[in-house]
């Protein structure tokens, strides 16, 4: 089988790219296409031949960071694996008519298998590795906290609390209750949607992380909705202050820090 | 892979030398170093108190999900822990002793496995991983 | 084996931990702590652990110490600087540091000190 392929190599090139150039619908040169399938064919040679013993494991990172660029192209992942699985096709025209070559193609037909199984399964990580660093980007922007006043900053929390969360929200509040000398500050629950007992841990393990630099802590933002929920599930708030309104809890923390706020 | 023993208040200092030089070459976060290194040291001390001494192993190592990080690895011929279920369970106190240093060790990492038996000595496993 | 040293100014005792300390130095902060609050008769003691990395149970046991020793000798304790990250672990610990105030910083842990004079 090796030796067919390499015998025909420039021919089975050909229809190798002509099965796949209809799919590249411009994604791909013409020239990258063909010099990233020539690099491959050499590789499955190597492979085939035995003689290599590093041509497997190159063979199998080709095709990984192969996956990586049409991943970030925008090819679906069948269209990925496709351009593995259709080397498949074009050698099978050359031994269609020779009964002899049946077993080996078989051989042949299975390696080239487990290659595309392997390239989606690259495909499918990088598009997790993706999902994963979107995600991070989307905590990151969604947990912003601001100065109120000397002394004084707000961390508004939008969206679900789970622990990734709220581990980034003690990260950023206590840094920025040192960076800028604070000693109180406001946690705006209004954006959170349920609050239930996980999310009054979280709530309350940043409170005492902010004690521990010592901070005090305003709750505000209660809803009406959930007001009913934290005093049937039995949550205390302890001697944590809470406040309906942010201006409710602003007015708290700068009496607590010892301002006033009087007309002009 | 480093292998130490703990026989001394300086051991534990050198133990959590060692764990933090690891932490920080795997690329673990600020917080999760402390936090793992906080650990070892509550579990070294343990060890030093609990069973007259034992060895301490750190190694980088790869978790089941392929992500980097450490493993450190705590064994002592002490007495055992007769109960290791009352010794893991603990709410927020403030209190002393075996009690805390396990079970608060344990919320500070990703993998816990704790084997003890009365007479057979102890070993706790630890691991945390970059996210 | 390095003594931790304290400072004295005003009514105020200032401690800054350095180093990682371990068993004779923790007994001897101590030690040297009690006879500078009865020798000075000081009424606040700050200790700064600003560059303290790893606190756990035993360092949290330390502190606590220092502040009911303080306590004995009517003398205010506040802790200050502690970093972020060590916050953190020590909530996740359990650590609660009851009894033992604490500041961000030196000058916020003076000011508390003083509104209680």
């Amino acid at each position: 089988m090796a030796d067919l392929l390499r015998t025909n190599q420039a021919k089975l090139l050909d229809r190798w790219h002509d099965t796949l150039s209809a799919t590249v619908r411009g994604r791909l040169s013409e020239d990258e296409l063909r010099s990233e399938l020539a690099d491959l064919y050499d590789l499955v040679l190597r492979a085939m031949s035995g003689a290599d013993e590093t041509a497997n494991g190159e063979l199998r990172a080709s095709l990984v960071a192969l996956s990586r660029s049409r991943a970030r192209s925008g090819f679906s992942p069948s269209e990925t694996a496709l351009a593995v699985f259709s080397l498949k096709d074009a050698v099978y025209e050359f031994v269609a008519d020779a009964a002899e070559m049946v077993p080996e193609y078989l051989t042949f037909s299975r390696m080239i298998d487990d290659l595309g199984l392997h390239t989606f399964e690259a495909y499918a990580a990088t598009r997790e590795e993706i999902i994963r660093q979107q995600a991070d980007a989307m905590l990151e922007l969604s947990t912003p906290v601001v100065r109120l006043w000397d002394g004084i900053i707000a961390v508004p929390l939008v969206g679900t609390l789970d622990s990734a969360r709220a581990q980034l929200v003690m990260e950023k509040m206590l840094d920025a209750l040192v960076s800028t000398g604070s000693s109180h500050a406001v946690i705006d629950i209004t954006g959170v949607p349920t609050v239930d007992t996980e999310v009054a841990q979280h709530l309350l393990k940043t409170v005492m992380a902010a004690r521990l630099l010592g901070a005090q802590c305003t709750i505000c933002g209660i809803r009406p909705q959930i007001a009913h929920t934290i005093v049937s599930l039995g949550i205390e708030f302890g001697d944590i202050a809470t406040k309906a309104t942010l201006a409710d809890a602003l007015a708290h923390a700068l009496s607590v820090t010892g301002l006033k706020v009087v007309p002009a | 892979m480093d292998e130490l023993t703990i026989e001394s208040g300086d051991d534990v200092v050198r133990v959590r030398q060692q764990v933090r030089a690891a932490a920080a070459d795997t690329g673990l976060s600020l917080v999760d170093q402390t936090k793992v290194v906080t650990a070892a040291s509550e579990l070294a001390r343990n060890a030093l108190v609990h069973a007259g001494g034992g060895m301490a192993r750190v190694e980088v190592a790869e978790s089941a999900a392929g992500r980097t990080g450490i493993r450190v690895t705590f064994t002592d011929e002490g007495p055992g822990i007769p109960d290791v279920d009352l010794a893991l369970t603990d709410g927020w106190t403030t209190g002393d002793g075996l009690g805390l240093g396990l079970s608060g060790a344990r919320r500070l990492v990703d993998e816990f496995e704790l084997v003890s038996k009365p007479g057979a000595g102890t070993s706790v496993v630890v691991a945390k991983w970059s996210r | 084996m390095d003594r931790v040293p304290i400072l004295k100014i005003g009514p105020t005792l200032f401690v800054s931990i350095q180093i990682d300390l371990q068993d004779q130095s923790v007994v001897q902060l101590q030690e040297d702590l009690a006879e500078e609050l009865v020798a000075t008769r000081a009424t606040g003691v700050i200790i700064d652990i600003t560059a303290v990395e790893i606190v756990d149970s035993f360092i949290g046991r330390m502190l606590a110490t220092i502040g009911s020793i303080s306590r004995l000798f009517d003398a205010e304790t506040v802790l200050v600087g502690m970093r972020p990250a060590v916050a953190i672990t020590l909530v996740e610990l359990g650590l609660s540091l009851d009894g033992v105030r604490t500041a961000l910083d030196a000058e916020q842990g003076l000011r508390m000190l003083n509104g209680h004079s």
